[in-house]
């Protein structure tokens, strides 16, 4: 077996070396437990046969560069320098672990303490952790914190924020017995945040742009927060949109949680993404999630380690801050290696070339009689309302070799939402991409 | 020091102007070299255009310097070499099994059909990583002898999260939510285990372990009651020990009501050899970057799937994979089921399952009962060749994939177990696992893997025995004083924790270079 150096011979030896005779005799606490014949499993593949088997499952799927492509719904399809991959594939990022032994991994601990910077500073926020899973769980974290900052037990969640963001924060919520609101789909923005804080919240949490696109204005609910209290969690779907909206730190938030996935990682089918998690200084130790600090070394040079897991389940044990324990390393350095090939000038850029493409899309959008535009402002995705079910529409657009959007009925099923259909348009996008999705709702509006 | 030692009666080296040693590079933070007015990524600016930001344009400044392609890759690398990796050589820690990485898994994973997929998309379009899906599924299912598994969690403390999340359900579902409050777990266990546990309001019950670092059936029985919800226990457990009354454990727990949760980071001592559902496990994590090789990377991404017994599976989370005809169909509603919900966006960690299943098809059954085999064959070879020159409180017994030395041979010495740790960076390999488990004065734990050849085992244990004598030689410095040979000399850690420095902040009274 290609992966497993021991020859035969040298099993022999190393057994008889412990003067045992058969490879079981290893097993024997579990002697009678031992399945007595191999499984009924199929045998062991050659390169090219794996190659083969996984190949021909991956030729089933529609990639995303195959056709016109619009989806986004916290998801992005952006282009990423090869510079990056090529990069994050060198061993000695790819195959160490987790930096405990900070004097030989300094490249790990050096790339999270620029990484840190580098969303703190994106989202307007005083210190950032060294990633989460993705940016649901990062929400869900989000909200145990800010029981903890506040010492109370409810949180009120915007309908403008992700589907699955607010069910993975409600499932944690609801197993730990605290009480959490979710208000309905809001797919006009309409909802009332500030009428409903009160001083019993912990936190409210708010999507922007939100599920739905719609860019929201943090700076009005901030402040009603910081009259009761109430700590004001921003999250964000579309990390690339701060490179144009002003920061959620600038506007007020006091925890920032984000989908970092959109720069330097694709979109993989939904994982691995890139949790991005800031905060004030003030609440550093509340925060989860590993940190990496500044520090020295005995001969006085500059080094760094992680820091503070006083708060961290090895640690703490049960009064740990979270059970979180391996984040996104890998994921968080491709983030971190194209946003530094990016710099604040290119990335300006290409959320200005982002944005423009989209309002080309809403522009024409807005020609077609019968489909509707919902929103007054957005980044790179909008919702538009159809005369029919969207996600019929969509399955039609596939079979043409088109992937149109995403139906709000997909993420929100039985809210009565199923003409509503969400179209990302990005960089990646050209003319000729744009000209088959606006005939296809031409088509469609003509039905 | 001795004059046998030649290393600490070299004469002092030159010191370079530069601050690099060689190939050693020191490599400064991209704040300080990067420049906001640059950009390594060429763009077109859009035509003249309306923007629809809503009067939310950003005004605050980014602050993010940019590089140009030849500058990143020379930082990046720079950086790289900083790192240890298993590629570079052995990496025996316990309890995290860095094992080999297949370069093939990286070149399937990256499969447009795999790598550039939404997670969105109409089903139809995407039915072949379902299927994908649903074979690992198979695998997994197959290879724990188990009923079902939820893909979904994004590693191993997620889904101890999700596992102990389909406990409580199923406890709720039988109307003793209220009642059944506590976990049981051993002394012995990971600090996820706890923390999971305390994170879903379960307070928990700590059991002692016995003499012979094994959990009793007499503790847990004492320690079961009607207000037990479930076991977490790891197996094998965190001293490397094979858990010989695991099937009489698992028959006290269902007895008294309560469910067994198997920390599954061990996993990769019995795959094909023991299967956790014929010993009576309820749910158990899979933590894919530990035992079907899919790359660390320097702390995550990994994947933690979670088997589960017939009695747990219709609690799974959303959303699960079902056959209808010869389509795959993913539920995503809860709605309708008995699933408790939803545990993160989308479908779980899909780049790691086709990493998986790559390493899982390389092998083939028998293959991966090999492996195994392999792992526990040579943490035994190195207990073996240890235990004359280091104590182990279970010396004799044998071992699973890793074995457990305690610091009870350099008592009085002056070393401690950090410092044989750094002395160990010097001879140009990663630590073990040290100070874990706690039951265990001063333990060092040992986990070579399937992955290291005869030459390097032998290597291993020379060095070993070499810095075991030295220890016992009373050649102190070369312990205190290490690491000498590392990128760094010991960091200080305790006033990085003091008062943190977590960002970048330019030096008072200077500009960040070129910063806009």
């Amino acid at each position: 077996m290609r992966y497993l150096p021991l020859s035969p011979t040298e099993r022999e030896d190393m057994l008889t070396r412990m003067g045992l005779a058969d490879i079981d005799d290893l097993f024997t606490d579990a002697a009678d437990k031992l399945l007595k014949t191999p499984l009924d499993l199929p045998r062991r593949k050659t390169e090219l046969e794996v190659e083969r088997a996984l190949g021909a499952l991956a030729a089933k799927n529609i990639s995303a560069s195959a056709v016109p492509f619009f989806l986004g719904a916290g998801a992005y399809k952006h282009h990423v320098p090869a510079s990056v991959d090529h990069l994050i594939q060198r061993s000695e990022f790819l195959t160490s672990y987790t930096p405990y032994q900070p004097e030989i991994s300094q490249g790990t601990l050096q790339v999270l303490f620029e990484f840190q910077t580098q969303v703190a500073r994106l989202t307007g926020m005083e210190v950032a952790n060294a990633s989460m899973y993705d940016g649901s769980t990062a929400t869900a974290e989000a909200v145990l914190m800010a029981h903890r900052v506040t010492r109370r037990r409810k949180a009120l969640l915007s309908g403008g924020l992700h589907p699955h963001y607010a069910e993975t924060a409600r499932t944690l919520s609801d197993m730990a017995d605290d009480e959490i609101t979710i208000l309905p789909p809001d797919p006009l923005a309409q909802e009332d945040l500030v009428s409903r804080i009160d001083d019993s919240l912990a936190c409210v949490v708010v999507q922007s742009p939100d599920v739905s696109g719609h860019l929201r204005d943090l700076r009005p609910l901030a402040a009603a927060c910081k009259a009761k209290g109430v700590l004001l969690v921003a999250v964000v779907t579309e990390i690339l949109s701060l490179g144009l909206i002003e920061s959620p730190g600038a506007q007020g938030a006091d925890i920032v949680v984000a989908e970092g996935q959109s720069i330097g990682n694709g979109l993989n089918f939904g994982g691995p993404y890139l949790g991005l998690f800031a905060t004030r200084e003030k609440y550093v130790r509340q925060m989860p999630g590993r940190l990496c600090g500044q520090t020295f070394d005995s001969q006085g040079r500059r080094g760094f380690v992680l820091t503070l897991s006083t708060r961290e389940q090895h640690i703490r044990r049960e009064k740990a801050t979270s059970n979180i324990c391996t984040n996104s390393g890998l994921c968080a350095l491709a983030f971190s290696i194209h946003l530094s090939l990016l710099g604040a000038k290119g990335l300006r850029e290409l959320a200005l070339v982002n944005h423009a493409n989209a309002v080309a899309l809403a522009g024409e959008i807005e020609t077609i009689p019968g489909v509707k535009l919902l929103n007054e402002s957005f980044f790179n995705e909008f919702c538009i309302e159809l005369p029919g079910s969207a996600a019929e529409f969509v399955e039609r657009a596939a079979t043409q070799k088109l992937l149109a959007g995403v139906p709000v009925s997909r993420l929100s099923p039985g809210a009565g939402l199923e003409n509503l259909l969400l179209v990302a348009s990005s960089e990646i996008n050209t003319d000729d991409d744009r000209a088959v999705l606006i005939a296809a709702l031409r088509e469609e509006a003509a039905r | 020091m001795t004059e046998e030692n030649p290393r600490f009666s070299e004469k002092k080296l030159p010191r370079t102007f530069s601050g690099h040693h060689g190939l050693a590079h020191e490599t400064g933070l991209i704040f300080e070299h990067g420049r906001e007015d640059f950009t390594g990524v060429d763009i077109d600016p859009p035509k003249e255009f309306t923007p629809r930001l809503g009067g939310l344009e950003r005004k605050s400044p980014l602050g993010l310097p940019g590089l140009s392609e030849p500058e990143t890759l020379r930082h990046y690398v720079r950086l790289s070499q900083q790192n240890y990796a298993i590629d570079a050589g052995l990496y025996p820690l316990g309890s995290c099994t860095m094992k080999h990485n297949p370069r093939l898994n990286e070149k399937m994973a990256r499969l447009p059909g795999f790598a550039d997929i939404h997670p969105l998309q109409p089903l139809y379009t995407v039915q072949g990583a379902l299927e994908l899906m649903a074979d690992l599924s198979r695998w997994l299912i197959e290879l724990t002898g188990t009923e079902a598994v939820a893909l979904s969690p994004k590693a191993g403390a997620h889904g101890e999260m999700c596992g102990m999340m389909t406990i409580k359900a199923a406890i709720s579902a039988r109307g003793e939510a209220a009642t059944r409050k506590v976990v049981l777990a051993p002394e012995s266990a990971h600090g996820t285990n706890p923390a999971t546990a305390a994170a879903l309001g379960f307070s928990v019950r700590v059991i002692p372990a016995g003499e012979d670092g094994l959990v009793h059936p007499e503790a847990v029985a004492a320690a079961l009651g009607p207000d037990v919800a479930a076991i977490m226990l790891t197996n094998p457990n965190t001293c490397g020990l094979f858990e010989r009354d695991i099937v009489e454990i698992a028959r006290l727990v269902h007895e008294a009501g309560a469910y067994f949760y198997c920390d599954g980071a061990n996993f990769n001592a019995i795959v094909g050899k023991v299967r956790p559902g014929d010993l009576g496990v309820d749910a158990m994590h899979i933590n894919l970057h530990k035992t079907f090789s899919t790359p660390h990377g320097g702390g995550g991404p990994g994947a933690g799937p979670v088997v589960l017994s017939s009695r747990l599976a219709p609690f799974a989370p959303v959303p699960f994979l079902r056959r209808d005809g010869d389509k795959f169909v993913l539920v995503e509603d809860k709605e309708g089921t008995q699933s408790f919900g939803r545990m993160a966006a989308f479908h779980g960690q899909m780049g790691m399952f086709v990493r998986a299943l790559s390493y899982i098809l390389s092998h083939g059954g028998d293959g991966l009962a090999m492996a195994s085999e392999n792992a526990v064959l040579s943490a035994n070879y190195i207990r073996v060749c240890l235990k004359d020159v280091m104590s182990s409180p279970f010396a004799e017994r044998l071992c699973m994939h890793e074995a457990l030395f305690d610091d009870h041979w350099m008592k009085d010495s002056g070393v401690t177990v950090l410092d044989f740790a750094k002395a160990m960076i010097d001879e140009g390999i990663h630590p073990m696992t040290v100070y874990f488990p706690l039951v265990v004065h001063g333990a060092m734990l040992i986990e070579p893997t399937e992955s290291e050849s005869a030459a390097f085992l032998e290597m291993f244990i020379a060095t070993l025995r070499d810095l075991a004598f030295s220890v016992k030689n009373g050649e102190v410095e070369r312990f205190t004083g290490a690491p000498y040979y590392a990128p760094r000399t010991r960091l200080d850690e305790t006033a990085a924790a003091r008062k943190p420095v977590l960002t970048y902040k330019k030096p008072v009274g200077e500009r960040e270079p070129n910063a806009g």
